[in-house]
């Protein structure tokens, strides 16, 4: 049995090991790009877009290569260790900065200025600040996605609270009052605020909350920890008050579904409108805003880059590739599943034409409004390993007798020589 | 002649060594190599560095949660298992209508796939999962399972317990049916209580395969990665990172390839010396070896 132990952990570097010392022979024609969508109507899109810039470059070939999500920046970085790095590659806001700041992503300011048509200005600041380096651009906010509020009217006048829509109405769209409904519809049977994707697990995506205190788990240039800065003990607190005093967020180890009609609401990005269910299951939903925080409106968003692998063997084909599919024709092609970075397309009949469940207030609202004052989710290098440390501290957060800011120390102190 | 049989006999093996150094020898070389470097896989640097990532090693603070959690998962798992094994394995070592039945029904997880089983556990022992359920019907308030790090350590090994269960019960039954029926004869005749003949007979006459479980039971608890990864990923806290999730940790999701080899290499001297000191034991336990 000692030898299956060896022959486990040996094998696995070995695979990662020979491929490297063969790599770079991939046909000079051939271009691969890895995302993490296996949705056919993305990849029939990804595909006609390939096509078109075969006809520009003849002999040029483009594949799409799935990967899962959930797993998807270790299998990315597990292919380039084995030396087996993709032509290119959709990439995290998480971790944007390790890619960014590791010299393994090819510039891209030269090649976009350099392209007839490509219009670099149109494509807004804020968006592109994550993927910059040193004033270079090494990859392009394709998606660019806000978080916003999905609705159960349903559940919420059958609990006898105002909605959304109504406290929006009133000037009154507040964490408070949004809190109340979600713990109004909790006291009735059913479910109240999800965060989606959270799972006590994911911590990153309670920013969506907490950046209406004006909290941040870092500083802007990320050398310090801000998790026990009064912003997010207040944040944080009322979180944990949600879950464990009011119970209007269910607890951990809680599974429940939105989309499945068992909340009131749920914090995800606009995406997720797919998700809504029609026919019988179908219930009276909204899109509506983060609530306001104590720091007043503010707006969060997620976002995805392609970058280019200067390591793989094609790269200025593979960044000419991606200046074509990042054009401003494309990009309004693409537009129909991912909320585009250039201002030219962030307007309601754009973003209406390609999503047709959305209301011209709520892309106006949502869309429009959160891509252009949004704050992206925390990022930080080595990020991966910040999280799973983060997430092992915030543990003791999710228990009903926690002191919160004694766990939110304990986190800085843990992080602190990490930033 | 004799050279000729030589040559027969290295033929015949041949596959095997092949093996063994492609997939054994030179990866085991391979780790150590990678040990000594720091591999940034983004930015494609490959530094020879000696023995810091061994000196990381000893001032990671990380490490001792790692390593109590792997002792308490291994000594839980070990006990939990052999027991449970020897158990049902004694309950069906009788001649029963039906008994083949219960055999086939305790072995059966073992071919069950690891992670289908693991997510099924999984949704039971959610907080609103089936198992809560079960018990809030029996006006019971069940714990948070997976949540809190007693219950979330005891889950796992019940998990990991219940899987593989029935692979060390068909080995003792195995073992049990060996045991001449005329040494129990023997021991009735003298009037030896069944407790007694169970620690005097049948315990020393099945040692070997109580070596052989114990060891093939560690070795197997020092591996457990897939129920980790799937119920706890090593939480809540720490409390279930064991080692060989700490050790994908640092080399996949962190990066740290460097790090990982040597951790792996942590891991192999831990399952070497505890083997060493297993067959060790075997002369002052084990009886009736062949």
């Amino acid at each position: 049995m000692k030898t299956r132990t060896l022959l486990k952990s040996a094998t696995a570097l070995t695979a990662l090991a020979l491929p490297l010392a063969l790599a770079g022979g991939a046909h000079a024609q051939e271009l691969r790009m890895t995302i993490w969508s296996a949705n056919e109507a993305h990849l029939a899109l990804f595909n006609e877009i390939a096509t078109g810039f075969a006809q520009l470059r003849p002999g040029v070939t483009v594949t799409f290569d799935s990967l899962p999500f959930d797993n998807y920046t270790t299998t990315l970085t597990t292919q380039i260790a084995g030396g087996n790095a993709p032509d290119l590659a959709w990439i995290l806001e998480t971790t944007a900065a390790d890619f960014v700041n590791s010299g393994a992503l090819a510039p891209l300011s030269g090649a976009f200025a350099a392209t007839e048509g490509y219009e670099l200005g149109d494509v807004t600041k804020q968006a592109t600040a994550l993927w910059r380096a040193n004033g270079e651009l090494y990859a392009y906010p394709f998606s660019t996605s806000p978080f916003a509020l999905f609705v159960n009217n349903d559940l919420i006048t059958e609990a006898g609270a105002q909605t959304p829509a109504e406290l929006i109405e009133a000037g009154e769209w507040t964490w408070d009052n949004a809190i109340a409904i979600a713990a109004a519809v909790a006291d009735s049977g059913a479910d109240g605020l999800i965060v989606r994707d959270f799972n006590y697990q994911l911590w990153q995506n309670l920013a969506a909350i907490w950046n209406g205190w004006g909290a941040s788990p870092w500083s802007a240039d990320g050398d310090t920890c801000t998790f026990a800065d009064p912003e997010m003990v207040a944040a944080m607190s009322f979180i944990h008050s949600a879950i464990f005093e009011t119970g209007a967020m269910p607890g951990p180890g809680e599974s429940t579904d939105f989309f499945a009609g068992d909340a009131a609401m749920t914090i995800t990005q606009i995406s997720r409108a797919s998700l809504l269910p029609t026919g019988d299951d179908a219930f009276d939903w909204d899109l509506v805003p983060l609530p306001a925080g104590p720091a007043g409106d503010y707006a969060v968003i997620g976002q995805a880059g392609i970058g280019v692998f200067g390591m793989a063997a094609n790269p200025d084909i593979a960044t000419e590739f991606l200046a074509y599919m990042s054009n401003p024709e494309n990009s309004a092609k693409l537009a129909r599943f991912f909320p585009p970075a250039r201002q030219s397309l962030l307007n309601a009949e754009t973003l209406g034409a390609t999503n047709p469940l959305l209301s011209v207030e709520q892309l106006e609202q949502v869309v429009i409004k959160g891509i252009t004052t949004g704050q992206v989710l925390p990022g930080h290098e080595g990020f991966a390993e910040l999280q799973q440390v983060i997430r092992a501290e915030l543990d003791a957060l999710w228990v009903a007798n926690a002191d919160v800011e004694a766990v939110l120390n304990s986190v800085c102190n843990r992080i602190a020589p990490m930033l | 002649m004799e050279r000729r049989d030589s040559l027969a006999g290295y033929l015949f093996i041949a596959p095997q060594m092949i093996g063994i150094t492609l997939f054994v020898l030179i990866p085991l070389c391979l780790v150590f190599w990678y040990s000594l470097h720091e591999w940034n896989v983004l930015a494609q640097t490959f530094r020879f560095q000696g023995l810091a990532n061994y000196q990381t090693l000893l001032r990671d603070p990380g490490l001792p949660p790692v390593l109590g959690a792997t002792a308490i998962f291994s000594i839980g798992l070990v006990v939990f298992n052999m027991s449970l094994a020897l158990l049902l394995a004694v309950l069906l070592d009788q001649k029963l209508k039906g008994i083949t039945l219960y055999r086939t029904l305790f072995f059966s997880p073992v071919v069950v796939s690891l992670v289908a089983w693991t997510i099924v556990w999984g949704f039971l022992l959610q907080n609103n999962g089936g198992i809560n359920a079960l018990l809030a019907s029996f006006g019971i308030e069940g714990p948070n399972w997976l949540r809190n790090p007693t219950t979330a350590m005891i889950s796992v090994i019940v998990v990991q317990v219940f899987k593989n269960v029935g692979l060390n019960m068909v080995l003792f039954l195995a073992a049990l049916q060996g045991v001449p029926r005329e040494l129990y004869e023997a021991a009735r005749v003298d009037g030896t209580p069944a407790f007694r003949q169970f620690t005097r007979i049948t315990l020393p006459m099945i040692s070997p395969t109580v070596l052989l479980t114990s060891i093939i039971t560690i070795v197997g608890s020092l591996q457990v990665f897939a129920q980790i990864a799937v119920l706890t990923q090593g939480g809540p806290g720490m409390s279930t990172t064991v080692l060989v999730y700490y050790l994908y940790q640092q080399a996949f999701q962190f990066h740290k390839f460097g790090y990982g080899a040597t951790l792996s290499i942590l891991l192999f001297v831990v399952v070497a010396v505890l083997t060493f000191i297993q067959w060790q034991m075997r002369r002052k336990l084990v009886f009736y070896e062949n």
